[in-house]
């Protein structure tokens, strides 16, 4: 989508520039330099300064941000920007995430292009609400009703919080569907330094357009193009089974079949394009021992692996960016060689029991509640009773 | 390095590890700062930490530090036992009564009437954590004197920098002279 004036604008002033930004702040900015041009939310913590910041950045670079009644309206509001031709985000945590989650259905069965950012924190309910976790892992699978694919990426440093926005929109615009950033309280509540580039080295995927309002909802494409509200085509958009035109029929069984196997084939079929993972592997398969993390565990599960290393023990590392869909032909290579996964996350074990399902290696997750991130000591303690 | 300002909302804690941690960044190294602070903005216990380090920086939460600044009772209690032995401690010696039993071995203690100090020469206690920073990177240079105070320069109330950085100055003058 191409950038508008008052965007490159905004760039301009603040590109090729180095700054010291919470990973929330980092995420705005972000969004700003991916061309969002909509966001409506409801504050809560530790999301909050994500809102705070759009609320007062945004408008600057000519956007819209309005602060809804609730996270349910958010979610509303944003489906609805994104089918004016906005390209649309909220931000929320845990407990706004699972009142986004009907209308997080809709938007994937009106293939709706959006951004939700869930800056994870500790529950369930209101939990330690102060606290970071990383307990939505599966909510962000499986938070809606139905069969269903969803996209979802997980920094692990401010910066990264920046970078991914951009991938965030584009996916959501390539694969017509909702795009989650799976951040957490950690890493959105830490400040770092943030290079926030300069406009020329910015680009951003277009979002396919259709001509015909009558395949805007299948036909012969796989993801089929949009047309906007507002450009003159009657647009019927529903969250019930419908035909390529968007008319509801609800009653024919290979109707729903072929519109669901399809919105399901879209994700499947793009895996190589969307799956991001980084590796930092020994030499000549000498591990025995692997740890795979993802988001602020990562961090000092990466600096466990360092300690490790440095007394003479090869472990490979390997972190998760794209958590949905998730990197099982990457995984199950990583694993190859490996007796032993080990998998610090701070839950009591989502992603390993996933990784479980793709690897011949025994897996262990290494778990961390109580709103406090792994220490690297205590990292470093589970991967040396393991090599020993 | 890992650095640790302790004390009240509204003394200027969080804002204290900030602008060390930007001063790291501007110097060009690695820094990561981080918080905690209740819902009061004023009279609040409250934290703020910052990591300084030529590398990447893996520890997100450090449970001990190098250098721990107390500005309350409180904090100095509840925080100078995780001082790392041979750490340095710098506290406002109007506000805090120091405890032997608490503290780990051989560690360096500096304290400097910060806030007495702001009262009567700035007429403004509020600087006193401007004191305390030109004070204590004069006395362990986590970062360059030119960064920090182009930090203080850019992260202050418009209008305020002229004082903030005198302040600083005179904890920078305050540690050359060897007080505390």
């Amino acid at each position: 989508m191409a950038l508008d004036d008052n965007k490159k604008r905004y760039i301009n002033h603040h590109g090729g520039k180095t700054y010291f930004l919470l990973g929330d702040e980092a995420c705005a900015y972000g969004a700003i330099y991916a061309g969002c041009d909509f966001f409506a939310g409801y504050p809560i913590t530790p999301a909050s300064e994500v809102a705070e910041l759009i609320a007062e950045e945004l408008p600057k670079a000519g956007g819209i941000c309005i602060q809804m009644e609730d996270e349910l309206a958010s979610m509303a509001a944003i489906v609805g920007a994104a089918w004016t031709g906005a390209r649309s985000m909220t931000a929320t945590s845990g407990p706004g995430f699972s009142l986004m989650q009907e209308n997080i259905g809709y938007a994937i069965m009106t293939e709706t292009p959006c951004v939700i950012v869930n800056v994870q924190r500790s529950g369930p309910s209101t939990g330690q609400a102060t606290k970071p976790a990383q307990g939505d892992m599966l909510q962000a699978r499986w938070g809606t009703h139905g069969d269903h694919n969803i996209i979802a990426l997980a920094p692990n440093s401010a910066q990264e919080c920046f970078d991914l926005m951009q991938d965030c929109f584009d996916l959501a615009d390539t694969y017509r569907t909702p795009v989650i950033l799976l951040m957490d309280g950690e890493i959105g509540h830490i400040r770092e330094s943030v290079v926030m580039p300069e406009l020329s080295s910015v680009r951003h995927t277009s979002r396919k357009r259709a001509e015909r309002a009558e395949e805007i909802f299948g036909g012969q494409e796989l993801i089929p193009g949009m047309i906007h509200y507002g450009e003159g085509s009657n647009v019927h958009v529903t969250g019930s089974t419908h035909l390529a035109n968007g008319m509801r029929d609800v009653t024919t069984p290979h109707v729903h079949d072929e519109l669901i196997r399809r919105i399901y084939k879209k994700i499947d079929s793009g895996r190589e394009d969307i799956v991001r993972i980084e590796t930092d592997t020994v030499a000549n398969g000498k591990s025995r021992v692997g740890v795979i993390s993802y988001g602020a565990s990562a961090r000092p599960a990466r600096g466990a692996v360092k300690a490790a290393r440095a007394e003479g023990k090869n472990i490979d590392f390997l972190r998760l960016i794209s958590i949905w869909p998730f990197a099982r032909k990457q995984v199950a290579e990583f694993s190859r060689d490996l007796d032993l996964i080990l998998v610090p996350e701070m839950n009591l074990g989502q992603m390993s029991r996933e990784i479980e399902r793709f690897v011949d290696c025994k897996v262990i997750a290494v778990p961390k509640i109580g709103g406090v991130p792994h220490t690297v000591d205590e990292i470093h303690q589970v991967i040396m009773e393991a090599v020993s | 390095m890992i650095v640790r300002f302790a004390g009240f909302g509204g003394q200027g804690i969080v804002v204290s590890s900030y602008i060390i941690g930007k001063s790291a960044v501007l110097d060009g190294k690695k820094a990561i700062q981080n918080q905690a602070y209740g819902s009061e903005s004023r009279g609040g216990e409250c934290r703020g930490d910052v990591v300084i380090a030529n590398e990447e920086i893996y520890e997100l939460e450090p449970t001990n530090y190098d250098v721990l600044v107390a500005m309350t009772q409180p904090a100095y209690e509840a925080f100078v036992p995780l001082l790392k032995p041979g750490g340095t401690l710098i506290l406002d010696s109007d506000l805090v009564v120091t405890d032997k039993k608490l503290e780990p071995k051989k560690i360096k203690k500096h304290a400097i009437p910060a806030t007495d100090i702001a009262f009567k020469k700035f007429g403004r206690k509020i600087v006193a954590n401007m004191i305390i920073l030109g004070y204590m990177n004069t006395l362990l240079s986590p970062v360059s004197e030119s960064a920090l105070e182009k930090a203080i320069s850019e992260s202050v109330p418009k209008g305020t920098e002229k004082m903030n950085l005198e302040a600083m100055r005179e904890g920078i003058r305050l540690a050359r002279e060897g007080k505390g």
